[in-house]
């Protein structure tokens, strides 16, 4: 692939002019005119459309129910996340950006916390960067379970959602025995993780990965062999490999399209250059390679978890720099300086050496990356997010161009957009 | 400015060292990676350079303010500016990132679009745009994203007061 197929493919997609640019005034305007039959008609979808996956808006023209073209209107969920990372301690920080991808919680965690290391030039011990990957891909497994069960709803599979909730439900529950929350868990932190994994959380790992193929081999009797499921996502909202790259679309999108690209294993992070694993790609880039691919994923996702489980080595969590971790619990009761320290830990924070970074990772959804600038004190100068589903949800578009509005609903949920991570 | 390219043990001479570049654009290292300082005027032309040399995407494009932080470091010839633009590339061939600072004068807070090379960046521009008020010239929507359309400043600038206005609840008093 040249430079000149990537341009080629941005100034193809703005010829086909897909995306709608009009300001909401504007469309409110057009709505009170009184529209001749043979014009095209502009409605709104969402935000309050359960097939929206939270709060999505998106402006449609119809020409009849074909759609021609569609404008995104994000921001009902934005808090403001980054503002608010810059009043937090870089310990509190977890508690934050946790909050952006709540299907996939840990990874904005994660990028987050690599950033910090990143900055303070500290690297932490094998076992948390073990127990890091164990996490994390346990997480990967229950976000892409809840694209098969939404994305299930969507095409009017109403059961497949009571079971891909029912697995995730599963996979939510050995989160919560390590972390002690189902979500929003703050447990991998600048330094390590906040806790060691408890006892007995082998046989939970192995129950979890002894259950799930029984269950998505009943997810592909019931979707992958059902002729009105594959007519449904068949040939739809396809995309190029190209147009990916020039739109900055990342993740399954744009594994299915067949380019071949994962984070994981072309730009390692972590211990992911020691593990076996196939990076899975499509061949047409169609809802239905979008839905193939996460759920080959999990597949992966389930052998990554396996090696973890082999190789978990021994030692420590967390790093065991004073500068960064508060001291033992066992200390405090016996040395006034512990004490002292954990207090100015836990309140002032730790100061971050003057600089900047950025440290992308693979999230369910694509590249999460995290953007940081330090000015030397113990709170981010800048915390800048850099949220996949924010940027895939520009070729939603460009995917519905030409397709009927039921179709629609079936790109929206392939993309498998988070809302919370496009506003934050 | 301080100049971050003196490394190793050579470092009693910075001065003889010449700074690097790369595509005729001063380079620096930042924790192992790369960034490249570019202005305003030669930003456009860099990105169609980079952009042959196989940058196929823009995967990351967002502003800091700089009113309050002068601990940054950028190298000799770089006037700072209270703003920047940060943006980062990536070459999937060669597995390469590379990360461009512009700077950005508050007086003229304007920068050039990237929309037509990298139509990509569309809404990370209109992101930068609502958060920090810095106007990308030849971008073909430039409205607020994340904020309502009918809202006044720019709530990522430091001299923004965050926790003032009670959006929710009007006319009751701020808790803060």
């Amino acid at each position: 692939m040249t430079s000149a197929d990537v341009v080629a493919a941005g100034e193809r997609l703005r010829e086909l002019g897909a995306v709608l640019r009009l300001s909401e005034n504007d469309a409110l305007a057009a709505e009170r005119e009184q529209v001749p039959d043979d014009e095209t008609m502009i409605i709104n979808m969402g935000p309050q459309h359960p097939s929206t996956h939270g709060v999505l808006r998106l402006m449609l023209e119809l020409q009849g129910e074909t759609v021609l073209r569609c404008k995104p209107i994000i921001g009902y969920l934005h808090t403001g996340m980054e503002r608010t990372g810059e009043e937090l301690t870089y310990l509190q920080g977890p508690t934050n950006v946790t909050r952006m991808d709540y299907a996939a919680p840990l990874f904005t965690e994660l990028a987050f916390s690599l950033t910090v290391e990143k900055l303070l030039d500290i690297e932490v011990p094998e076992r948390a960067i073990w127990i890091r990957m164990l996490m994390t891909e346990m997480n990967r497994i229950s976000s892409h379970l809840l694209f098969m069960a939404t994305n299930g709803m969507d095409l009017g599979a109403v059961s497949m959602m009571l079971y891909g909730w029912r697995e995730r439900e599963e996979a939510l529950r050995f989160l919560q025995e390590v972390t002690g929350l189902r979500m929003n868990h703050n447990y991998i932190r600048p330094g390590g993780v906040a806790a060691d994994l408890p006892d007995g959380w082998r046989d939970s790992v192995l129950r979890l990965l002894d259950m799930l193929p029984g269950r998505l081999a009943e997810y592909d009797t019931l979707l992958n062999q059902q002729p009105i499921f594959r007519e449904r996502l068949q040939g739809v909202g396809a995309i190029t490999a190209e147009e990916c790259l020039a739109l900055g679309v990342t993740g399954p999108i744009l594994r299915s399209t067949g380019y071949d690209w994962d984070l994981r294993r072309d730009m390692p992070y972590l211990a992911f250059d020691q593990i076996d694993f196939d990076v899975v790609v499509g061949s047409y880039g169609d809802c239905f390679d979008r839905y193939a691919i996460r759920l080959a994923e999990i597949h992966e996702s389930m052998k990554i978890v396996r090696q973890c489980l082999e190789k978990m080595p021994k030692g420590d969590y967390r790093i065991q720099d004073k500068k960064v971790t508060p001291p033992p619990r066992a200390r405090i009761d016996e040395s006034m300086e512990a004490l002292i320290h954990h207090f100015k830990i836990f309140t002032e924070g730790f100061k971050v050496p003057e600089g900047e970074a950025y440290v992308s990772i693979e999230s369910p959804r694509g590249e999460l990356g995290c953007y940081i600038v330090s000015d030397g004190s113990s709170k981010p100068y800048r915390m800048h997010v850099r949220a996949p589903s924010f940027v895939n949800l520009q070729s939603l578009p460009h995917l519905m161009h030409g397709s009927l509005v039921a179709d629609a609903v079936a790109i929206i949920s392939s993309v498998d957009p988070i809302l919370g991570e496009v506003d934050r | 400015m301080t100049d971050i390219d003196a490394q190793g043990g050579e470092a009693d001479t910075p001065a003889e060292i010449a700074p690097e570049t790369l595509f005729d654009t001063l380079l620096t290292r930042s924790h192992g990676q790369l960034v490249v300082h570019p202005t305003r005027e030669t930003y456009s032309a860099l990105l169609a350079t980079l952009h042959a040399a196989g940058y196929h995407s823009v995967i990351d494009l967002c502003g800091v303010d700089y009113l309050t932080n002068d601990s940054r470091q950028l190298p000799a010839g770089i006037e700072p500016e209270r703003f920047e633009v940060v943006v980062n590339l990536i070459n999937h061939r060669e597995r390469a990132r590379l990360r461009l600072r512009v700077q950005v004068p508050e007086t003229d807070a304007v920068f050039p679009s990237a929309f037509n090379l990298y139509p990509g960046t569309e809404a990370m521009e209109r992101e930068t745009f609502d958060m920090f008020g810095i106007a990308f010239e030849g971008h073909p929507d430039l409205t607020r994203i994340l904020m309502p359309e009918d809202w006044i400043g720019h709530p990522l600038r430091k001299d923004y007061d965050s926790g003032r206005i009670p959006v929710q609840f009007k006319g009751a008093p701020a808790n803060r």
